[in-house]
């Protein structure tokens, strides 16, 4: 077992607790950016892109993480923001903007889509807020499919490959690490707003928006910056999804997507930013592994299209039965079984039994 | 100068006075509190002067300055905080965390500034953390401070309430029964607390109590309700001899 | 009429949201797909097997009936006490596992369902009117009154309804709360089923058709999401609002409107148009 001797107040606000955590996240650094050279080496560049779709799926993770496992709000139209950004990346790109320019633009944009939507959503809670999103998210889709001058439509809308200061980002290897690099900035500045005021405020208002108020927490304004950060965030991983996709077309974006972005910050674990990545290696990775174990399943079963949602469902119930706390909840009891062994005690995470709970009040 | 005045207070819930015609004045370095049987009204004042409820009539003035319609989140920052009756601790954070919330109301950082973590942001942090060290200190509570609050025992999360109302600095502290489920030990230091905050800090406090030894061991005034109106007002030991209250108590 | 008909589908399947809402404060996502596998049940007992319509419905609407219960007894059950949102999610992916079994099941075919009043009309004074959406209207004012009667005037549906109020009261009171929260289910299920039947004359199967629960949600939110009178009334007004959109707005608007309407709802009233918003007590 590991103690943690608190000298300084600093501690507490550094990015990381320690020098052990500094290395191994260190070591964590180095193994990512490493590992395209070593796929490379062993010939199956074909991962470096399912990879990339870990650091896109992981910004929307931190996205949908700071909305419904920080402040409590949750929203089933997520895939929206998504898609605002990715078209309007993939807009100005086509109308000559430079990348820098076209992603800034597109983060703006879904920003104050995310603030259009957040204004009456303050006066919701709990189910309603997240019909509303729903709905919101539904009317955006059929935006996409109609607004052909912008869109295209259902024609499809080809996006080209970055180009970042005259930089081609054409090559797998090299989007990969421009991903990754967008990936860290917004995992620091999340985790900045967590440590700050901001974040506790948000996390105030996820646990007593009544205590929240009369600590002087403004509830409309913050429940809002939650939104416009959360859509910022989703912008930024649109305009990513909008190269890596390089073909925009409306049934992307739909209630399915939104619903597989909630899963991925449910299995990973609500409330940690660990849990975010997580999601995204598990959301980005399960689509390729279902498709290895195609081959290995009777042809009527395999064949179904559907399969993948319903896979996607069965992890869904079997991860809100067995770990509520998701794969992050997982990986502290592991952590903390080998830290106590042989002492740990199986009865130390056992969930008291519960009454229900009224929520039509907060 | 009117440190806190209610004024004719009065407020509706669908034909009920929960709250009818109060005024009554709290003095600067005084402690205050209202008793009355259940359903008097009291913790609707209390709700009523942090502003989540709308009073139908009347006037609440703080300071010489009329807050009846005050925001409720703009309540902290004029410099009243208070507790919950029910304990609206934020669970899934830590004591600390609890805590640093409770200086939102002296929040000077900006968004931007606390996206990049700026060293002005890291300055403010940790002003707030010494504030916050100060008050766990006091109510000696520091072995709780990395503690999830649903992982507390009851008696150290209703000090937390007391902690986290004191974080915000406040020149009026109102508490909602700062002694209900404590036990006789818990609500002597209880009491000994509310002197401290008192007597070592110069904070007023208004509070609403059940228990009668507490009231009178601390209190300076006290204000007696029974549905919504006053019965009689005066020291701990006028106001429970005073033959309303007694009436209202024992019925008859 | 045709506008009428579809909002009473919306109006039945968010009367079964709201019935496990009262109940159980757990909001069923996957309603609409209860609804799809209502109807496939009846397509198989009627078309494979040869049964009678009615015998189908029967055996439909009991087949769905238990399977809402066991889904409680089984899986909901654990939940009770969670976050709603978890909740909600766990409805989520039991809806896409329902749809998939579905597709594994019955394929990605549609099919039709035949019916005593498919494609029949009568002309009254001039206007012509299909038996189907007639079908549609009748059966839900029946399924309606008896759903009444039974929540006001059995020991069974008062024990529901205390169940609902307050359940650590109720168990006290010695009501079973568990057994009336299944039933509870069974019956939401069983409205489902006959939705999805009475829709299956208009609208053909297929494994798709519940995401009319979509807009069922917005026929929910109308009316106020507790109020069983609300969901019905606010599925008849989406189902107007849909056709009169389909006719008089550009195209496109017919799709959205139920969403459109929504959201105005939830901007100007949230509490809907029969609901009641409540407050925390500090």
């Amino acid at each position: 077992m590991r103690f943690f001797f608190k000298t300084d107040y600093v501690q507490d606000i550094r990015l990381f607790r320690d020098k052990v955590d500094t290395f191994w996240y260190a070591l964590l650094g180095l193994a990512v950016i490493a590992l395209p050279l070593v796929l490379i080496a062993l010939e199956e560049d074909y991962f470096i892109g399912e990879i990339t779709w870990v650091f896109i799926y992981g910004i929307c993770g931190l996205s949908l993480m700071v909305l419904v496992g920080f402040t409590g709000l949750v929203s089933l139209g997520h895939a929206a923001f998504l898609g605002i950004g990715a078209y309007a990346h993939a807009y100005f790109i086509q109308h000559g903007v430079p990348f820098s320019g076209a992603i800034v633009l597109a983060i703006i944009i879904t920003t104050l889509a995310g603030i259009l939507v957040g204004l009456p959503a303050l006066r919701m809670t709990g189910i309603y807020l997240a019909i509303a999103t729903l709905a919101f998210a539904i009317i955006i889709q059929e935006v996409f499919s109609r607004w052909e001058s912008v869109t295209h439509g259902f024609a499809g809308m080809p996006v080209e490959k970055a180009t970042v200061l005259g930089f081609s980002f054409e090559d797998d290897t090299a989007f990969y690490y421009l991903c990754l690099f967008f990936l860290v900035l917004a995992l620091w500045l999340t985790k900045n707003l967590l440590r700050s005021p901001t974040g506790r405020a948000w996390i105030a208002i996820r646990d007593s928006e009544i205590a929240a108020q009369s600590m002087g927490v403004n509830l409309a304004l913050y429940k809002t910056m939650a939104f416009a950060y959360s859509a910022g965030l989703m912008g930024m991983a649109g305009a990513l999804f909008a190269h890596k996709i390089a073909y925009l077309a409306p049934d992307i974006f739909t209630v399915i997507l939104s619903i597989q972005l909630l899963l991925l910050v449910i299995v990973g674990g609500l409330g940690s930013l660990h849990g975010a990545i997580f999601g995204a290696i598990f959301v980005a990775l399960l689509p390729p592994t279902i498709a290895i174990l195609r081959d290995y399943l009777p042809e009527a079963i395999s064949r179904q299209p559907g399969l993948e949602a319903g896979i996607f469902g069965l992890i869904l119930v079997l991860v809100i039965l067995f770990e509520p706390l998701g794969i992050y909840g997982r990986w502290m009891k592991i952590k903390l079984y080998f830290s106590m062994f042989p002492m740990y005690k199986r009865a130390t995470f056992k969930r008291q039994k519960s009454y229900m709970k009224s929520e039509r009040l907060r | 100068m009117t440190f806190f005045k209610a004024d004719g207070l009065a407020i509706n819930f669908g034909g009920i006075k929960a709250v009818d015609g109060v005024t009554f004045e709290v003095k600067k370095g005084e402690i205050f509190t209202i008793i009355g049987p259940n359903g008097a009204g009291k913790t609707t004042i209390f709700n009523l002067v942090s502003r989540i409820y709308e009073a139908s009539e009347g006037k609440l003035v703080f300071e010489d300055r009329d807050i009846t319609r005050t925001p409720p989140h703009q309540i902290a920052k004029l410099g009243i905080a208070r507790t919950f009756q029910n304990i609206e601790l934020f669970e899934h954070a830590t004591l600390l965390q609890n805590l640093l919330l409770a200086r939102h109301a002296h929040k000077k950082s900006g968004f931007f500034g606390e996206l990049l973590f700026t060293p002005g942001v890291r300055k403010m942090e940790l002003e707030h953390r010494e504030a916050v060290e100060k008050v766990i200190d006091f109510l000696d509570i520091q072995q709780y401070r990395d503690t999830y609050i649903v992982n507390l025992p009851y008696g150290v999360r209703k000090v937390t309430e007391l902690a986290r109302a004191l974080c915000t600095d406040p020149k009026l502290l109102l508490l909602d029964e700062p002694s209900s489920g404590l036990n006789v030990e818990e609500t002597a230091d209880m009491a000994f607390w509310i002197q401290d905050i008192k007597n070592l800090l110069g904070v007023t406090v208004l509070m609403v109590e059940h228990d009668m030894s507490l009231v009178s061991a601390v209190s300076d005034r006290v204000l007696a309700l029974n549905y919504g109106r006053m019965l009689a007002q005066g020291t701990a030991q006028e106001v429970q001899t005073h033959p309303e209250v007694v009436r209202a108590y024992l019925g008859g | 009429m045709n506008g009428l008909a579809v909002g009473c589908i919306y109006g039945l399947v968010a009367l079964g949201f709201v019935l496990i809402y009262k109940a159980t404060e757990l909001v069923n996502f996957a309603q609409g797909d209860l609804l799809m596998l209502g109807a496939f049940i009846a397509y198989m007992a009627v078309v494979l097997w040869g049964l009678d319509y009615w015998v189908g419905l029967v055996i439909a609407v009991l087949v769905m009936a238990v399977f809402g219960a066991l889904l409680d007894a089984v899986i909901l059950r654990r939940v009770i006490g969670q976050p709603q949102f978890a909740v909600v999610m766990l409805t989520i992916g039991l809806g896409a596992m329902f749809r998939t079994f579905a597709s594994v099941t019955w394929g990605s075919e549609i099919y039709t369902l035949p019916t005593p009043f498919s494609a029949k009309v009568t002309t009254l004074g001039g206007v012509t009117i299909s038996h189907e959406y007639v079908s549609i209207i009748v059966g839900t004012m029946i399924l309606c009154a008896v759903l009444y009667t039974f929540f006001t005037h059995t020991r069974l549906g008062v024990a529901m309804q205390a169940a609902s109020q307050n359940q650590l009261a109720a168990y006290y009171m010695g009501i079973p709360v568990k057994l009336i929260f299944s039933l509870i289910w069974a019956i939401s299920a069983g409205v489902a089923a006959v939705a999805g039947i009475l829709l299956a004359p208009v609208s053909l199967i297929d494994i798709n058709i519940g995401f009319i629960g979509l807009k069922a949600f917005a026929a929910a939110v109308l009316g106020g999401f507790g109020s069983i009178p609300g969901a019905l009334t606010g599925g008849i007004i989406i189902g107007l609002i849909e056709l009169y959109s389909g006719a008089w707005l550009p195209e496109g608007f017919k799709d959205v409107s139920a969403y459109v309407v929504l959201l105005l709802m939830l901007a100007v009233r949230p509490q809907g148009l029969f609901g009641a918003l409540g407050r925390k007590k500090v």
